[in-house]
C-alpha cells in the first residue's frame, strides 16, 4: 500500500531533483563556465601538481607549509567538485592533491631518513581519522535533521550532551557500553525539545538551535560542577577500547593508519554506509527527503510530516551525541566544560561543504580533520614560537564560507529548510 | 502508512494564526498588544528563573530564593533600595558599575542582532563582529602613539566599528549577490575570528605584546585613549561615557528604524521582500546595509570595550567571550525595540555579573555553578521567547482535552 502511494511522489520528487539540477548549473555569465564542477576538479589537479612542483627545484620550498596548503586547496576543490556531479575529475584532484602533499613532503624532507617520514605521515592519518570521527558522527546526524527539512545549529549542544553523560554514564554504571547508550538517550532527549519545540511550536528553527546550545552548555556544565566539582572529571573511567588489528599491524604505512583505530571510528565506517544506505536507497530515506523538499507534496500521499521530522530530529541528536561520546570516552578520556569547542559548528559545516549527501559530508569531515590534525602536529616544522599554524584550524571555515558563496559550485540546501509546517 | 485517526477527524479549529479566527487565541494576543508587548517577554523571564530555581532546589538543594537574591545583590542592583546601609552602598555602587559596564556592550551587540532582525536577516554574527572591533581598535589604539587623545580616541572606535561593519557587510554581500544563508556565513565569520585572533596575540603572533613574550595578548593600549570614567574609580574599572554612547545608539535606532527613508525600506524588505522589490525598494542593497550597520554596532561594542576598560586584548577576551551570544538573547526578549532592549540588555548584564567568579558570594551559591545556571536561563529564554505559539498551543490543548472529556470519541 505505501509503494502505490509514494510513486507519484516519487515522481515528483524526482522531476524536483532535475530541476534542482538544472538550476545549479549556471548557464549564463562570462565566467559561469569555470564555476562549472569539471572545471574545479581540473583546477584541483593543477594545485596537486603545483604543490609538488614547489618543492621541486628551482623553487625548492624548505617548508612544509606550502606543499600542504596548496594541496588541502587542491583536495578542498576535488571534493567539491566530485559531490556537484564531476566525479571522476573531483577524485583525480583529490588523489593530485594527496599525492602532490605526500610526494612534496618526501621531497622537502629528502635528507630526513624515508622511514622516518612515512611514520610522520601514517600517524599524521591516524590523527585526522581521530579528528574527523566526531565530526563524521554529528555530521551524519545532521543530514537526517536537514535532510527533513529542519535546520539544526543545535549540534553542539546534542555533541556536548553526549560527551557529558557519556562520561557521566560510564563513571556511574562503570561499563562504557551503558555509557554510550546513555549518552545517545541524552542527545535524544535534548533533540527532543528542539523538535518539539520547532516542529510543534513552529518556533524559529535557528532560534531554538541556538537556544539548544545555550540550554546545552549550561546543563552539562552546571551538572558537572554540580558532580565532580574543583576535582574534575574522574580520569579512571571506563573508556571506550581501541581495536587492535594484529595482523595488520606489520604491513607497511597502513599497519600504523589502520592498527589501532577506536571502536567508534569502525563504527562510524559503517555508519557511514548505512547512512547512505537509509537516505538514498530505502522508502525511509525517499520520505524524509520528500519532506524535505515538499512537505505539502509528501502530505498529500500520506506521509505524516510532523512524525518524519521528529524521527529525523531525535535521531540526528542521537548521533551527534554518539559523535560528543566518542570525543569524551574514546578520544580525550575525560570530560571538560564546552569540551566540543565548536565542533559542532564545523560539522554543520561539513555537512554544507558536501552538499547534504554522507559521503560528501565525510571527505569534508576528514579534510577538516585533517586541518586540526595538521594544527597539532605542524609546530614541529615551524621555527619556535610562531603562531602562524593555528591559522590552519581556521580553513574549515573559509573553505565552507567560498562553498556556500558559490565560488566552487553552489551548496543548495534542502527546499523547505527552515520552513514550520503547518497541517491543514 | 500509519496515521492518527484523530487528527483527520477531530473537528479541526481553524488554523491559529496572529490574526487568529479562534476568539479566545484573538482575545489573549490582543492583550498583549494591550499590554505593550510586555507580556511575553516577562512570563518568558518570570518562566526561565523560575526553571533556573527548580533546578537550583532539585540538582544542589539550595533555597533558590536566596541564591537569586545572591545574584541580585552581586549585580549591584541594591544599590537602587535607599535603606541599604553605607558600606554596602559603596560595595554595591561597585558592582553596579560593572554591571553597567556589560551593559553597554550588550546594547551594541543586541542592536547588532536587533537591526538585521529587522530587516528579516538573523545576524548570529555579533561575536565575529565585536571581535573584529576589538581587534582592529586595539591595534590603532595601541600604535601612533604619538597621537594627541581625543582624535586618536575617535579613530580607533571609527575604524573598530568599521571592521565590524565590514565583517557583517561581508555576509551581506554574500546574501545579496549569491543568497548564501546569512546564519550559516555569520558563524564560519565567527570562527576565523576566533583562529585570526589566536594567530594575532599568539605566542609568537605578529600583534603579540612586545613587553610579555610569554603571555597571550596585545599591547597596551596608549594612555591617552582609555574613555573617561564618570563614576567610581578609572583604575577600578568604572563606568565609562561609553555607557552614554550606547544609549545614544539605541535612541539612533529608534530614530533611523521608524523615521527614516532607510529604516522603512529595511522594515519593509524584512516584512516580505517580495513585496518590497515589487515596490522598488533594492532587496540586495538593504539586506547589505542591513548587515553593515548590525556589524557596526557590534564593532562599537568590541571598541569600547577596549577603550573603556580591557585596554588591551587577550587570546582569551576573543575565544572566551560571549557577548556578541548574549545580544541574540537581548534582541530576542527585548523584542527587537530600542525600550526593550535596553532593559533585557540589562538583565543579561546583571545576571553575568551578578553570576561571576567576582561579585557572587560563595558561601551563599557556588559562583561556578551560578555561570552556568546563567547560561541555562539564557536558553531558556531563548527557548520560549521564539515560540508565541506556546501560549496558542497550550490553550488550545486545553480546549482539545475538555472536547474529549465532554464528548466521547466516535470510535
Amino acid at each position: 500500500m505505501a509503494d502505490t502511494a509514494e510513486a507519484p511522489l516519487l515522481a515528483k520528487i524526482r522531476a524536483h531533483q532535475v530541476i534542482a539540477r538544472a538550476e545549479e548549473r549556471p548557464g549564463n555569465g562570462r565566467w559561469s563556465r569555470f564555476a562549472q564542477p569539471r572545471w574545479i576538479g581540473i583546477l584541483g589537479i593543477g594545485l596537486g601538481l603545483l604543490a609538488f612542483w614547489l618543492a621541486l627545484p628551482p623553487l625548492a620550498s624548505r617548508t612544509l607549509v606550502w606543499p600542504i596548503l596548496v594541496g588541502v586547496l587542491s583536495v578542498a576543490a576535488g571534493i567539491a567538485a566530485t559531490t556537484r556531479g564531476a566525479g571522476r575529475v573531483g577524485w583525480g584532484a583529490i588523489v593530485a592533491g594527496l599525492a602532490g602533499i605526500a610526494l612534496g613532503a618526501l621531497a622537502t624532507h629528502s635528507s630526513t631518513s624515508h622511514l622516518n617520514d612515512v611514520i610522520v605521515w601514517s600517524a599524521l592519518i591516524a590523527s585526522t581519522l581521530r579528528y574527523a570521527t566526531p565530526l563524521t558522527y554529528a555530521a551524519i546526524g545532521g543530514m537526517f535533521s536537514e535532510r527533513s527539512g529542519v535546520v539544526n545549529i543545535g549540534l553542539e549542544g546534542d555533541m556536548l550532551m553526549g560527551s557529558f553523560f557519556g562520561v557521566w554514564g560510564a563513571d556511574v554504571t562503570n561499563s562504557w557500553f551503558l555509557g554510550l547508550l546513555i549518552a545517545i538517550l541524552s542527545g535524544m532527549v535534548l533533540a527532543l525539545v528542539h523538535a518539539f519545540f520547532c516542529i510543534q511550536l513552529r518556533a524559529d528553527q535557528i532560534v531554538v538551535g541556538t537556544a539548544i546550545n545555550f540550554l546545552a552548555l549550561g546543563v552539562t556544565g552546571y551538572l558537572f560542577v554540580d558532580k565532580y566539582g574543583a576535582n574534575g572529571a574522574p580520569t579512571s573511567i571506563p573508556t571506550i577500547p581501541d581495536i587492535t588489528i594484529n595482523s595488520l599491524k606489520g604491513v607497511y604505512f597502513i599497519g600504523p593508519v589502520f592498527g589501532d583505530l577506536n571502536l567508534m571510528i569502525w563504527l562510524s565506517f559503517v555508519l557511514l554506509f548505512v547512512s547512505y544506505i537509509v537516505m538514498f536507497r530505502t522508502p525511509i530515506g525517499l520520505r524524509i527527503r520528500s519532506v524535505g523538499e515538499h512537505p505539502r507534496a509528501a502530505d498529500t500521499v500520506g506521509i505524516s510530516v510532523y512524525a518524519t521530522r521528529y524521527a529525523a530530529v531525535v535521531v540526528s541528536g542521537g548521533l551527534a551525541a554518539m559523535g560528543g561520546a566518542y570525543l569524551s570516552l574514546g578520544f580525550v578520556h575525560t570530560f571538560d566544560q564546552n569540551i566540543t569547542g565548536g565542533r559542532g559548528f564545523i560539522a554543520l559545516a561539513a555537512l554544507i561543504f558536501g552538499k547534504w549527501r554522507p559521503l560528501g559530508a565525510f571527505a569534508a569531515c576528514l579534510l577538516f580533520g585533517f586541518s586540526s590534525a595538521l594544527g597539532d602536529r605542524l609546530p614541529t616544522y615551524f621555527t619556535a614560537g610562531s603562531s602562524l599554524p593555528v591559522l590552519f584550524n581556521a580553513l574549515p571555515y573559509v573553505l565552507t564560507l567560498i562553498a556556500v558563496a558559490g565560488v566552487i559550485g553552489r551548496s543548495i540546501p534542502p527546499a523547505a529548510i527552515g520552513r514550520p509546517y503547518v497541517k491543514q | 502508512m500509519t496515521e492518527l485517526p484523530g487528527e483527520l477527524e477531530a473537528p479541526e479549529a481553524p488554523e491559529p494564526t496572529p490574526e487568529g479566527t479562534v476568539p479566545s487565541v484573538a482575545a489573549r494576543l490582543a492583550l498583549y498588544q494591550r499590554a505593550g508587548g510586555f507580556v511575553v517577554p516577562l512570563i518568558t523571564t518570570v518562566l526561565a528563573f523560575f526553571i533556573g530555581g527548580l533546578v537550583v532546589l532539585v540538582v544542589t538543594h539550595k533555597n533558590p530564593i536566596s541564591t537569586y537574591k545572591a545574584i541580585f545583590n552581586g549585580s549591584g542592583l541594591n544599590w537602587f533600595f535607599p535603606w541599604i546601609s553605607h558600606s554596602d552602598r559603596v560595595t554595591a555602587a561597585f558592582n553596579l558599575q560593572s554591571t553597567l559596564l556589560l551593559t553597554t556592550s550588550l546594547i551594541f551587540t543586541g542592536l547588532a542582532v536587533a537591526f538585521a532582525f529587522r530587516c528579516g536577516l538573523f545576524n548570529i554574527g555579533g561575536q565575529g563582529q565585536y571581535g573584529m572591533g576589538a581587534i582592529v581598535a586595539v591595534l590603532v589604539a595601541s600604535s601612533w602613539t604619538s597621537m594627541s587623545g581625543v582624535p586618536h580616541i575617535v579613530l580607533s572606535i571609527v575604524l573598530g566599528a568599521l571592521a565590524g561593519a565590514l565583517w557583517a557587510g561581508l555576509a551581506g554581500i554574500l546574501k545579496a549577490t549569491v543568497g548564501a544563508h546569512e546564519v550559516i556565513t555569520t558563524i564560519m565569520l565567527n570562527w576565523i575570528v576566533f583562529w585570526f585572533a589566536a594567530y594575532l596575540f599568539g605566542i609568537g603572533g605578529p600583534a603579540q605584546s612586545s613587553t610579555q613574550a610569554l603571555v597571550p595578548v596585545s599591547n597596551d593600549v596608549a594612555p591617552n585613549t582609555h574613555l573617561h570614567v564618570f563614576w567610581g574609580s578609572p583604575i577600578l574599572q568604572g563606568l565609562h561615557i561609553g555607557f552614554f554612547i550606547a544609549i545614544a545608539a539605541l535612541v539612533a535606532y529608534w530614530i533611523v528604524l521608524n523615521r527614516t527613508t532607510l529604516g522603512f525600506e529595511v522594515r519593509a524588505v524584512g516584512f516580505n521582500p517580495e513585496a518590497a522589490r515589487y515596490a522598488g525598494i533594492s532587496v540586495a542593497k538593504n539586506y547589505f546595509l542591513a548587515m553593515a550597520i548590525s556589524g557596526t554596532a557590534a564593532g562599537l561594542a568590541g571598541a569600547i570595550d577596549v577603550l573603556g576598560w580591557k585596554f588591551r586584548v587577550g587570546v582569551d577576551d576573543i575565544q572566551g567571550s560571549t557577548i556578541g551570544f548574549i545580544g541574540i538573547a537581548v534582541a530576542l526578549l527585548g523584542r527587537n525595540t530600542a525600550v526593550g532592549i535596553f532593559f533585557s540588555a540589562l538583565l543579561f548584564g546583571a545576571l553575568v555579573n551578578g553570576t561571576s567568579t567576582r561579585n557572587l558570594d560563595p558561601s551563599v551559591f557556588q559562583p561556578e555553578l551560578a555561570s552556568n545556571l546563567t547560561l541555562m536561563i539564557q536558553g531558556l529564554v531563548l527557548l520560549f521567547v521564539g515560540a508565541d505559539v506556546l501560549v496558542i498551543y497550550l490553550w488550545r490543548t486545553r480546549r482539545k482535552l475538555l472536547f474529549w472529556r465532554r464528548s466521547a470519541p466516535t470510535r
